[in-house]
């Protein structure tokens, strides 16, 4: 097995993208899913639900890294954001909207495609690659904001694709992973609940073995002189079908990680 | 920031972030809260702005609810209204048979009662003239940079596409073909252009009654007392106002009355006129006489199947219509302002696409639920009050009673009155967007 890579939402036509640490199995689940990403009431509902959590989340923790309003008109103006496993632009849109200049990366060629022609309806200005972040990396940029959301439970190997991660992330910039905890709690919940129960999501989009314990995040940033500075558990609310921010850890997390 | 028109050939087009089609008073708020919050608006109005504000175009007044002065205050509007706000203090409710007595029992609101009788509790509301408000809503957006008020114009098109939604507009003064924006809003009234044009139906009743408007002058100070009293034709209802620029005291009148009288009544010279008033209210207020015109309105109620749509939303009238029974319409309309201006700037603050379907989802649930709960009411209680059978005008008095005997209760119907009852948005609370 090579490094760790990305793929939050592959695609059949992966085979431009030769990273040893792309898992096939992983990329072709989510071809079918990908057109559907833009509606806010097809597929993806679940995740244009949490979206505004994440999103609040992410804008409040980089806006108090880098002394900024988060209130204001665009506050992430000026900031280079690289947003790892960028799918269809769910979350890479939002950002250059903010005022991030923005670098989506993402395994698979179809989302880029998918991605590409949203942004160009939505008249912004994103750099979409169909690439991985080891490849990245040798490229020499650095980014001030680095985002895994959702995208470390899908890796094939967890440590060497955050190696690559921290290596493009600015001695004073910040990262923020979002994942599943390995717990028997998110096994009901995230895979037996969302997946067979309320079938919010395909049937094994997720693989519960793969989920990562925020004690296997913290020692896999350590090597590379990346410490966790906060934690925060999401939880949903099934009466108000709403996510929050809570301080259980047990299922979906968020992680503010900084260099040393 | 709203774009210089760009020329190409005849096709003029403006850029906004949203088309606002509606300049009343619902519409103008929701322009000012939205533009105040930095979104890019273009408002599109049907009449032009010395048109708009003439006596003789509305020369109605509103009743503004707690709530919704709240909403004005906090986009920066009440400051320009406040001085011609009359508080309402007290509201009288009483019953009346066929010949004009008021029954003896009747309930007594004193605003006082919800603080648990603290004497600086906030008043119900106030009644204002519509064209005060209209005014003071004109000044505001004036001064706002994010604001391009189009008027007169009017709607001819609306195409809608993934991405956004372009709303032309028939040849107009103002030279504008079209506006370009991510999502347009219809606030154009019972009869939505708007609404009719995105295909959207509606469920529609008419109420065999009329209202009838006009404004007193009286002997007597009212102070700050608004009276409700029910006759068998319908609500009468006599609105405390500030005095006018003689220092004459007034106050407004909205009385409901079936179709047939209420053409009478229209018909009728002035002393006629007011002697049908003083019929109907007593003589606690000395002599009464109309000033000013004289306004009929058909009562319909009306509710949208949706207030939302691909890159549209309705606010108002063109999403509900109610009994004005309770002196609600308005009301409502600005709780679907605060409402709709809250999902759109919590989205924009988050960089979501503001015209997105989940935004508009948010919006349309809030506010549906509010909504229908209020229609249902104003209608139970017009078909409740609206008539002379004696077993029920017992049992209606006997309920005023009871309801006046529990303060709890009246407690519930004061603040659902007021507009501070359930989930409110951030602006009916007082708090900035």
């Amino acid at each position: 097995m090579g490094g760790g890579a990305v793929n939050r939402e592959p695609s059949a036509e992966t085979t431009s993208v030769d990273a040893a640490s792309v898992d096939p199995a992983e990329i072709a689940k989510f071809t079918a899913m990908a057109e559907a990403w833009w509606d806010p009431r097809g597929k993806f509902r679940p995740l244009h639900k949490f979206n505004p959590t994440r999103i609040a989340f992410i804008r409040d923790r980089v806006a108090a890294r880098f002394g900024r309003d988060s209130l204001a008109g665009r506050p992430f103006e000026g900031l280079r954001l690289l947003d790892v496993g960028c799918g269809g632009g769910l979350l890479a849109e939002p950002m250059a909207r903010l005022g991030a200049q923005v670098t989506g990366l993402d395994a698979a060629a179809r989302n880029i495609a998918i991605a590409r022609s949203h942004a160009a309806q939505s008249g912004l200005d994103i750099d979409y690659r169909c690439d991985t972040v080891e490849a990245l990396a040798t490229e020499g940029t650095r980014f001030d904001v680095v985002l895994n959301m959702e995208v470390v439970e899908h890796v094939a190997d967890l440590r060497a694709f955050l190696s690559s991660c921290c290596e493009l992330l600015k001695p004073n910039g910040v990262m923020i992973v979002a994942t599943l905890n390995r717990t028997p709690k998110a096994f009901a919940l995230a895979v037996v609940g969302a997946e067979y129960v309320l079938r919010w999501l395909p049937r094994g989009t997720h693989d519960w073995r793969k989920f990562v314990r925020p004690s296997e995040l913290a020692a896999a940033l350590r090597p590379s002189g990346v410490d966790i500075v906060e934690m925060t558990g999401v939880s949903y609310n099934p009466l108000s079908d709403r996510w929050s921010l809570s301080k259980d850890l047990d299922v979906n997390y968020m992680i503010v990680a900084t260099p040393r | 920031m709203v774009t210089n028109p760009e020329q190409h050939d005849l096709i003029q087009t403006v850029t906004a972030d949203v088309a606002i089609i509606g300049g009343g008073m619902v519409g103008m708020t929701l322009a000012v809260a939205l533009a105040d919050a930095g979104i890019a608006v273009a408002l599109v109005d049907a009449q032009a702005a010395p048109e708009r504000t003439a006596t003789s175009y509305d020369g109605r007044s509103s009743a503004i609810a707690f709530g919704s002065q709240q909403v004005l205050a906090g986009i920066g509007v009440w400051p320009g209204m406040a001085a011609e706000a009359q508080p309402i203090l007290d509201i009288r409710v009483s019953d009346g048979d066929a010949r004009g007595r008021t029954s003896r029992l009747f309930l007594h609101y004193d605003h006082r009662d919800l603080a648990g009788g603290d004497a600086d509790a906030p008043p119900f509301g106030h009644i204002i003239e519509n064209q005060v408000i209209r005014r003071a809503l004109l000044d505001r957006l004036a001064a706002l940079p994010t604001a391009r008020h189009l008027a007169p114009a009017r709607i001819a098109g609306l195409a809608r596409t993934a991405g956004g939604v372009r709303v032309a507009l028939s040849p107009n003064p103002t030279g504008v073909t079209e506006i370009a924006a991510t999502l347009a809003i219809g606030a154009d009234g019972q009869g939505s252009p708007v609404r009719a044009l995105a295909g959207i139906r509606v469920t529609d009743w008419s109420y065999p009654q009329t209202g009838i408007v006009c404004t007193v002058a009286h002997e007597k100070p009212h102070h700050g007392v608004a009276h409700e009293h029910f006759l068998p034709s319908g609500p009468f209802a006599m609105l405390p106002m500030v005095p006018d620029q003689e220092g004459r005291n007034r106050s407004s009148i909205v009385w409901t009355e079936r179709r047939a009288p209420a053409r009478t009544m229209m018909a009728l010279d002035a002393d006629a006129f007011a002697a049908e008033i003083e019929h109907r209210f007593g003589d606690s207020l000395g002599r009464l006489r109309p000033v000013g015109g004289r306004w009929a309105y058909p009562l319909r109620l009306l509710h949208a199947e949706r207030y939302a749509d691909d890159r549209l939303a309705l606010v108002g009238d063109a999403a509900h219509a109610i009994h004005p029974i309770a002196g609600q319409g308005l009301n409502l309309g600005l709780r679907d302002v605060a409402a709709l201006a809250e999902a759109l700037v919590d989205a924009r603050r988050l960089g979501l696409d503001i015209g997105a379907a989940d935004v508009l989802e948010r919006y349309e649930r809030w506010r549906r639920f509010d909504t229908l709960v209020l229609m249902a009411v104003t209608d139970g209680l017009n078909r409740l009050f609206s008539n002379d059978l004696l077993p029920l005008r017992l049992a209606r008095d006997l309920g005023l009673a009871a309801v006046n005997r529990l303060p709890s209760l009246k407690r519930v119907l004061m603040r659902h009155a007021m507009g501070t009852a359930g989930e409110l948005p951030r602006l009916v609370r007082g708090e900035p967007l």
